[in-house]
């Protein structure tokens, strides 16, 4: 018998991907419901909800006044009664106000109440270095929420894991932090058509290779193909994974990875202390020791506030040249 | 069994004018003697209400026998269960912190007698009685003051975290004004699913200078929501006397768009009168705010002796003049309900109940070490609790 299967596909950008994810989910299930500043007329500021409220109405699509932590709150407490919020964070710096209902009530409810409450609630929005846009708009926050227990945190990097990652987290039920790049919302490619929905704690990879393992997640995944090109041209063959949930880490496609390759290089563009390269440096070490034939080698951005000046923000993120070099000292 | 044994013997009695204690003028009962368990009987509250930007309602309460020595033996099981985690807590029974709630339990008996429970409840960490009201156990209670599995939160919350879901209790939040956020979200989703339904966001004079209750309260009034704010004022912020910490101490009053009553929170059938009030305004006008104005006997929490900043004079003052059981007992007893001794035999009883809940609650095992990380996660993927590296990996590779 022979199959065919034909997937028909439809191009689109990432932040139009974030949004079918979303419109998809909302038609499924009318306890979903978006909270955001400028989220509902405005249509988003990274346009990620456009539409959105003329088609689901005013209560549906809030717009919220500029009060970060009670309406985080709010839509904890919405979630408390089994209502599916999805709160915008217009940048992810902007929730640090609202960091103790982050913590100690989004995460923590679930456990407090010994089980009576779930909390089904989604928190995103777009970090990370963007383009000169100063050191207060441009911070990664995934090194600050890792300790919190109770969360899951996943970063998305194209539009095919942009559209999966925001359905699945919407169908959890826990409470997921989704890491958007201020960069990525313009990526173009063609996504299936079918509906599609991706594991929050799988792995993606995206190129197998034989000599090392790079381990890296959301806009560093670019500066990391862009650094295999020149390494392949060297002879190097890297393996190069998305490591995509950053809460948990997918030990099974990373534990795989190091078994056949022996190097790990993590490329990523938290800061350098305590970031997610820090807790995954620890985690390699302490799971697969015996694979290992280097250290670790973690290449994360600098820790510095984001300057303003063009070329000096270059030198805060981790650039293909420095991954070269590091795949290079790594493999001798 | 004890409510039906006061009505019937109190069917032999004769009828006694009313004293002078309230100054109610119309009493209706049928001529025979038989005190109905739902005459109605209308009391005139201690004080009057006060508007902010409302007409207040009137001061004339009705109410029934049956919900008096309701209300009587509601506060009177709070009362002893707060007096015995006092003395728990001093045989190190109970750790951490311990916030009691003895002197404000007319605020948490006279809401529930206002509403239903499909209504939500949500409070701060003083909140032992508003689970007993919302249909809590005293064994339930001491389980989880003493971290016992079979406490409300299977004994992972502690005293600050007691919930109950099915009742339309939320909390138990230890953050202060933390809760008022998810408060006006209980609110939301009761607009968002048109249950007809309302909030009760509780929080006190302390809290009410968090600046996330001003965005939570900007919020409720921009969409309507049905939520009703509680300050429950007991005049100290732990040590800091509340003219100490607000420039302007009528919280009542700080909505400033949004409208408020100061209620004597000592007194339970005025809770009652201002819950049921504020209901209706909350379904149809959105948000109101309800300054009780109540007292705390003991100290802030167990390790505060509570008479560093204020007298001694003071609390005996309240306690002698404004205490919301007494009041009620006075009120039972000049309306024949009951006769002292038999409110003294209703609190022996509760006493012994109680000690029974201890008693049981003492025995009662411990949790599992394996329930360190349950509930960490809801069950997803077959994994119990996982930080970033995971407790279990998924496949062991060979």
């Amino acid at each position: 018998m022979v199959f065919h299967f034909c997937i028909t596909r439809h191009e689109l950008l990432l932040f139009e991907a974030l949004r079918e994810g979303l419109e998809e989910e909302m038609d499924r299930d009318p306890r979903v419901c978006v909270m955001g500043e400028d989220v509902g007329h405005y249509g988003g500021s990274y346009k990620v909800t456009k539409g959105l409220a003329k088609k689901y109405g005013d209560l549906r699509v809030l717009d919220t006044p500029i009060a970060e932590n009670s309406f985080t709150g709010m839509a904890v407490g919405a979630a408390m009664t089994g209502l599916r919020p999805i709160v915008e964070g217009m940048n992810m710096g902007f929730l640090l106000l609202a960091f103790n209902q982050i913590s100690n009530n989004c995460g923590m409810l679930h456990y407090t109440s010994g089980g009576q409450f779930k909390i089904p609630i989604v928190i995103r929005g777009p970090g990370g270095v963007g383009r000169q846009l100063g050191a207060e708009h441009s911070q990664r926050l995934e090194s600050y929420f890792q300790s919190i227990p109770g969360i899951q945190m996943v970063a998305c990097s194209t539009p095919y894991n942009a559209k999966g990652l925001m359905k699945a987290a919407i169908r959890s039920e826990n409470p997921v932090i989704l890491f958007e790049h201020v960069l990525l919302y313009n990526l173009k490619e063609r996504i299936p058509d079918e509906e599609y929905v991706l594991s929050l704690e799988e792995a993606e990879m995206v190129r197998p290779g034989e000599h090392v393992t790079i381990l890296t997640y959301s806009r560093m995944r670019y500066h990391v193909m862009q650094a295999a090109k020149t390494l392949v041209n060297k002879g190097y063959d890297p393996e190069v994974i998305d490591i995509r949930s950053l809460k948990p880490f997918d030990l099974y496609t990373i534990g795989n990875s190091v078994k056949k390759t022996h190097r790990v290089l993590i490329v990523e563009e938290c800061m350098r202390t305590g970031g997610i390269g820090a807790s995954l440096t620890a985690a390699i070490n302490e799971n697969f020791h015996d694979y290992l034939d280097a250290p670790v080698v973690c290449l994360s951005s600098q820790d510095v506030p984001t300057p303003y000046a063009g070329t000096l923000e270059e030198w805060t993120v981790v650039q293909p040249a420095q991954i070269v070099t590091a795949v290079e000292q790594l493999c001798r | 069994m004890a409510l039906n044994q006061i009505t019937s013997s109190s069917r032999s009695k004769l009828l006694k004018p009313l004293s002078c204690f309230s100054s109610s003028t119309s009493l209706r009962r049928p001529f025979s003697s038989s005190s109905d368990d739902n005459t109605v009987i209308t009391v005139e509250t201690s004080a009057p209400f006060v508007g902010h930007n409302i007409d207040p309602p009137c001061r004339s309460v009705e109410t029934t026998p049956k919900e008096l020595l309701g209300f009587f033996n509601d506060m009177a099981v709070m009362r002893r269960m707060e007096i015995a985690a006092d003395s728990l807590y001093k045989s190190k029974l109970i750790r951490g912190f311990c916030h009691l709630y003895d002197g404000q339990e007319a605020v948490a008996v006279g809401m529930e007698a206002a509403i239903t429970k499909k209504d939500c409840i949500i409070t701060a960490y003083r909140d032992h009685c508003i689970f007993l009201g919302r249909g809590g156990t005293p064994f339930e209670s001491f389980a989880e003051l003493m971290g016992r599995k079979a406490g409300c939160s299977k004994g992972k919350g502690g005293s600050m975290h007691f919930y109950k879901k099915e009742a339309g209790f939320y909390g138990g939040h230890g953050i202060v004004g933390a809760q008022v956020p998810l408060g006006c979200g209980l609110a939301f989703a009761q607009k968002y699913s048109k249950d007809n339904t309302v909030t009760f966001t509780m929080y006190g004079d302390g809290a009410a200078n968090q600046g996330q209750l001003f965005e939570a309260l900007n919020m409720a009034a921009l969409l309507d929501l049905p939520a009703i704010l509680v300050c429950e004022n007991n005049h100290y912020g732990m040590g800091t006397a509340e003219w100490r910490a607000a420039k302007s101490p009528a919280y009542y009053k700080r909505g400033d768009y949004v409208p408020g009553l100061k209620v004597d929170g000592m007194d339970a059938l005025a809770v009652k009168q201002a819950c049921k009030f504020a209901k209706e305004h909350a379904l149809k006008n959105g948000p109101i705010i309800l300054e009780m104005d109540t007292y705390r006997y003991h100290g802030h929490s167990m390790s505060d002796p509570g008479s560093t900043y204020r007298t001694r004079d003071e609390i005996s003052g309240v306690r002698q003049v404004r205490d919301p059981i007494e009041r009620i007992k006075k009120l039972i007893i000049s309306h024949n309900l009951a006769t002292e001794k038999e409110l003294k035999d209703i609190e022996k009883n509760l006493r012994k109940e109680v000690d029974e809940a201890i008693a049981q609650a003492k025995e009662s095992p411990m949790p599992d070490p394996s329930e360190l990380f349950t509930n960490v996660y809801v069950k997803d993927f077959g994994l119990e609790a996982f930080g970033v590296d995971r407790k279990e990996v998924k496949v062991v590779l060979p």
